[in-house]
């Protein structure tokens, strides 16, 4: 139920709204609750709305995380 | 960066699962409950359970908002969906939750009421805006990561005087769910992975309790299988050095502080009611919200009659068990016999999110490992 697909803001439209694209498939969405999404941003999406701004930088921490435990195992 | 694909490495997987190994005592019992029913999804779907060290065993939480929907409110539901002037609109995964006498929503349909699949509670508010003759209901389902976006639909029908729309209520949150858990006697749980997503409105804050009250560790997860499994690292690291508490694995979307335009949403819009049934966990206090008294003329429940009974649970379904981690979905009698995803017998094998769907689907209908 609590589904949220990361997808790229497109543009913006009226009344709050923007188009986003899911992996090549668009849909408009609503941008009330991240009010600073421009286009070229990631949100995620969760029926119709998105929820959060995806922050790239806290993205790259977590896969360096994941890059350190591949170098732990392959050093054992 | 696509976020998901990076997070879903092989490598990567491999490492962290052999890292949990270093991670638990040979012999020892960890139990953690995964609270969201996307993580228990995910889990089966990946296969992570197999991943896992034998020391740690997964069980799934109350978080899949079909499943905790009582049979009494889906017969609610149903009268109204079976008004003549009503269009009845809902997430797909509520039409086949049985209420009393195993009747469902796709069963109204099927005998001629206006039900209809939609994937956002503004295509709801479309349907009203083509169909001013008549009577347009959402059924709003889901925790708070869903009730924003019903909050803000209601903001928007009232804004643009759609008079012929409403949203029947059942929006739920989630920690007085994970409190009610805690509370019961019978609770062994050593360690919570936090629901990613419900956590992008209400924030990490909302735990804190988890750990100054009962002393157990939180982990808010993301909900691909890398994320899932760093979370257990952190929780087994947690409980290693004998810590309690809330840790953020899922940076790249959560917040401490949650998403603060849609509290507030959810603060104008809905008040929290005294309390409010859960399917197999039975009335827990102040845990579900009502549409507020200024909004008051989109509350189906105030523009309908309802039933309103109060139905038990089947005898031979042990939701309510399995929704608060006590029984594996195989160890009730009618799973994958007189319950099955086709003609589900109890909640939890409805939705996708269900521990019991996800079992089905994913082959787990005995014990794998001992």
């Amino acid at each position: 139920m609590c589904l949220g697909i990361p997808a790229q803001v497109v543009e913006r439209l009226d009344d709050g709204l923007a188009k986003v694209d899911f992996g090549g498939v668009r849909r408009s969405v609503s941008v009330a609750f991240t009010p600073d999404a421009e286009p070229g941003d990631w949100v995620l999406v969760h029926v119709g709305f998105a929820l959060a701004m995806l922050d790239e930088d806290e993205a790259q921490a977590t896969l360096r995380l994941l890059g350190e435990a591949i170098e732990a195992e392959l050093a054992s | 960066m696509r976020y998901v694909d990076e997070f879903r490495n092989t490598r990567a997987i491999q490492a962290v699962a052999a890292e949990l190994k270093t991670l638990v005592e040979p012999g020892s019992h960890v139990k953690l409950m995964e609270v969201c029913g996307g993580h228990t999804h995910a889990i089966y779907r990946h296969g992570l359970d197999m991943l896992l060290p034998d020391e740690v065993e997964l069980v799934h939480g109350p978080g899949c908002p079909v499943c905790v929907i009582p049979m009494g409110r889906v017969d609610d539901a149903i009268s109204i969906a079976e008004r003549p002037e009503v269009i009845f609109t809902s997430f797909g995964d509520m039409l086949r939750v049985p209420g009393g006498r195993r009747r469902s929503l796709l069963e109204a349909k099927a005998r001629g009421a206006d039900v209809r699949i939609v994937y956002s509670p503004l295509d709801a508010l479309d349907i009203a805006r083509s169909n001013r003759d008549r009577e347009v209901v959402f059924f709003g389902v889901g925790f708070e990561t869903t009730a924003p976006a019903t909050a803000l639909t209601l903001l928007r029908a009232r804004r643009e005087s759609v008079r012929n729309f409403s949203v029947f209520c059942n929006h739920v949150l989630i920690a007085p769910a994970l409190r009610a858990i805690l509370d019961s006697p019978d609770t062994e749980i050593d360690g919570f992975l936090g629901p990613g997503h419900v956590s992008t409105v209400i924030g990490t804050g909302e735990y804190e309790f988890i750990c100054r009250d009962y002393r157990r560790p939180v982990v808010v997860a993301g909900f691909e299988p890398t994320d899932i499994l760093q979370a257990v690292a952190l929780l087994l690291a947690q409980l290693r050095e004998g810590r309690a508490e809330v840790e953020n694995q899922y940076g790249r979307v959560v917040r401490e502080e949650g998403n603060p335009a849609a509290l507030a949403a959810l603060e104008y819009v809905f008040k929290v009611r005294e309390d409010f049934e859960w399917r197999g966990l039975g009335p827990i206090p102040r845990s579900g919200y009502r549409i507020a008294d200024e909004l008051g003329e989109w509350d189906a429940e105030q523009r309908f009659e309802v039933p309103g009974a109060r139905i038990e649970d089947p005898k031979a379904c042990r939701c309510g068990d399995v929704l608060r981690g006590m029984a594996k979905p195989f160890e009730c009698s009618v799973f994958g016999t007189a319950c099955t995803p086709e003609k589900p017998l109890g909640t939890c094998m409805v939705s996708s999110e269900g521990a019991c769907a996800a079992y089905y689907a994913y082959g787990r209908h005995r014990l794998a490992v001992a």
